[in-house]
């Protein structure tokens, strides 16, 4: 089965999560942009397990999507954290330290 | 599919990990049952979890078999890994708990996450699987993003939490679409057998060659965040100077080391084939020693700028995670996957040792109201407090490698595997940068010793703000590992003798 097409997706997906990470500067969005990239690599992972036809694949993306709710849980917190101390969740406004 | 009974599972090769596990998930139940003024309890139960890991590490040290269905290893690499993850965690551990009680952060699950972390470093260490890999990464880093952020209503705190979580967040994607590229191209996510399928893939010149490239690329990128080698350094001196400082002490040393080992065990067991035809050099050992040269360089050249003594500890940390990249590039001349893994290994126990001291004096020097250590704080240390003094000299010195201190033999054996692997360039950098490294270390022994009559109230004998005695004990601690090291090398060197990571299953 040809699977090139899902894996051209998921590296447009995957690079567009990159560049939202980049360019964006809200917290929120820099965020959802990282669970972009995740999820691209679950569509490949999927993918390529149809293509071997192997449990692996599928295992992995298990584990992909359960880290990636507990980074959610962490992630958000922090957000939450922020917010209060500054009021704003724009992440060119953390520039406490430099140098 | 078949299901493996206990003993296919060899549970008990990975008990040095799995006990840390459950006793970590123990005291997080036990942690519920004591009194808020009494969570130094947690502490000292934390410490005997890693007491009892460090046991069942002993009888499994020597050990040289899979478990948990080929995707655990153990062997001296993980006995030795887990050894320097243990020391560092039980001397964090003694760092944090006047730490917090001084800045109103003591809680107990400060020590769990800790101690999860020190768990995610010890699978990432024995790993034989990108999907455990990934999975162990994740649990070392995401206790170091709490703990990063763990400095109640402090901006800076947070903004340092929340800085590395994104950056930790982004690598870890790189590194997933990295390892799918890679099980697209051999059909598995055990190392072992994507070592076997390499060459088949290699010799097919089809789109799976291209997917084994980039995702062999992104993987190192992914790595490359964790243990903050250039152009993937940014976080780290933001994040090192707003964190806590038994945090930071412990990040430095702990996420480099389970990065690292990972580092060690995806380039040298799976991957070392991945040449041109002909060829007996691995195509990423040249960007790897370019990352290295440039890692050396800017670390040690931005140091020098630095006045605040976290940022330059964060500064020389890239310019050490250069030095074992060194290493790492080395394993990709064929046949020096060996001996690279072994000088990688005692680089960073070495590293572990002193970075631990250097950190631990300068949170002995910082004051309760958040302001920064800064150089100018060492002038008239010598004074003072003239063993303290002594110990950090000591420390710096190790840091530059001068002989006696640990961080000689590390920096000798990498410098030997390098030059034996032929990268002349990256040996002549290397050392060249060590000089440089010794105008900013020097530095700090020059204002303890050479300028103590500018100091304003140096009364003798003076209390610093962050001394007490558990902060000595891991002083001594970090001191006694430096210098038996330093001293004796050989002790080191027996206890990796038989590492074999390029040769461990038969082909």
């Amino acid at each position: 089965m040809a699977i090139d097409a899902y894996i051209i997706l998921s590296a447009v997906l995957f690079s567009m999560g990159v560049l939202g990470v980049l360019l964006k500067r809200n917290a929120i969005l820099v965020f959802m942009s990282v669970e972009l990239m995740l999820n691209a690599s679950n569509l490949a992972l999927v993918a390529f397990a149809r293509q071997w036809g192997g449990l692996e694949g599928h295992l992995f993306v298990f584990f992909v999507i359960t880290v990636a709710a507990a980074e959610v849980a962490v992630g958000l917190a922090l957000i939450v954290a922020i917010f209060r101390t500054k009021q704003s969740i724009n992440i060119d406004e953390l520039h406490q330290m430099e140098g | 599919m078949d299901i493996p009974t206990l003993e296919q599972l060899n549970l008990s090769a990975a008990f040095p990990a799995i006990s840390l596990a459950l006793g970590t998930c123990l005291l997080l139940l036990v942690d519920l049952f004591l009194p808020k003024n009494r969570k130094y309890l947690t502490a000292w139960l934390a410490l005997g979890g890693l007491a009892v890991s460090f046991i069942f590490n002993l009888f499994a040290y020597n050990s040289s078999t899979t478990a948990l269905e080929g995707m655990f290893i153990a062997d001296q690499f993980t006995g030795f890994s887990n050894i320097a993850v243990i020391v560092a965690t039980a001397i964090s551990i003694l760092l944090s708990i006047d730490y917090l009680k001084r800045h109103q952060m003591e809680r107990g699950e400060y020590y769990i996450l800790l101690l999860f972390s020190a768990t995610g470093a010890m699978f990432m260490a024995a790993a034989n699987d990108l999907v455990v890999i990934f999975v162990a990464l994740e649990l070392l880093s995401i206790p170091l993003y709490i703990m990063a952020a763990f400095r109640p209503n402090d901006a800076r705190s947070e903004e340092s939490g929340m800085k590395y979580f994104i950056l930790g967040a982004f690598s870890s994607a790189f590194l997933v679409y990295g390892a799918a590229l890679i099980y697209g191209a051999s059909g598995t996510t055990n190392l072992t057998e994507i070592f076997s399928s390499v060459e088949g893939i290699l010799a097919t010149q089809s789109a799976s060659s291209l997917y084994l490239l980039a995702g062999t690329a992104l993987l190192v990128v992914g790595l490359g965040f964790k243990v903050a080698v250039v152009p993937f350094h940014m976080w780290t001196p933001d994040v090192y100077e707003g964190a806590p400082t038994p945090v930071t002490a412990y990040m430095s040393v702990v996420a480099k080391l389970g990065g690292f080992a990972s580092f060690l065990r995806v380039m040298i067991i799976a991957l070392p084939a991945l040449a041109l035809p002909e060829s007996t050099i691995a195509v990423w050992q040249t960007t790897l020693w370019l990352i290295a040269a440039a890692t050396l360089i800017l670390g040690n050249f931005v140091a020098i700028a630095q006045t605040n003594v976290k940022r330059m500890l964060a500064y020389s940390s890239i310019a050490h995670a250069g030095y074992i990249l060194m290493a790492v590039a080395a394993a990709g001349t064929a046949g020096l996957g060996d001996s690279a893994a072994q000088a990688a290994l005692i680089y960073l126990l070495a590293y572990t040792f002193t970075n631990l001291g250097a950190f631990a004096v300068a949170m002995v020097l910082e004051k309760t109201d958040g302001s920064n250590v800064t150089l100018d704080d060492f002038i008239g240390l010598s004074r003072r407090q003239p063993l303290l003094a002594f110990l950090m000299a000591f420390f710096m010195l190790s840091l530059i490698g001068i002989p006696t201190t640990s961080g000689f033999i590390g920096k000798w054996l990498v410098f030997q595997v390098t030059l034996e692997a032929g990268l002349i360039p990256l040996a002549i950098i290397g050392v060249l940068t060590s000089v440089v490294s010794a105008y900013y270390y020097v530095r700090i022994i020059v204002n303890m010793y050479l300028r103590e009559n500018e100091a304003a109230v140096g009364d003798e004998g003076e209390a610093l703000p962050g001394a007490s005695q558990y902060v000595n004990w891991a002083i001594y601690a970090s001191f006694a590992g430096t210098l038996i090291l330093g001293l004796l090398p050989v002790l080191a060197t027996n206890l990796v003798n038989t590492v074999n990571l390029a040769t461990m299953f038969p082909r």
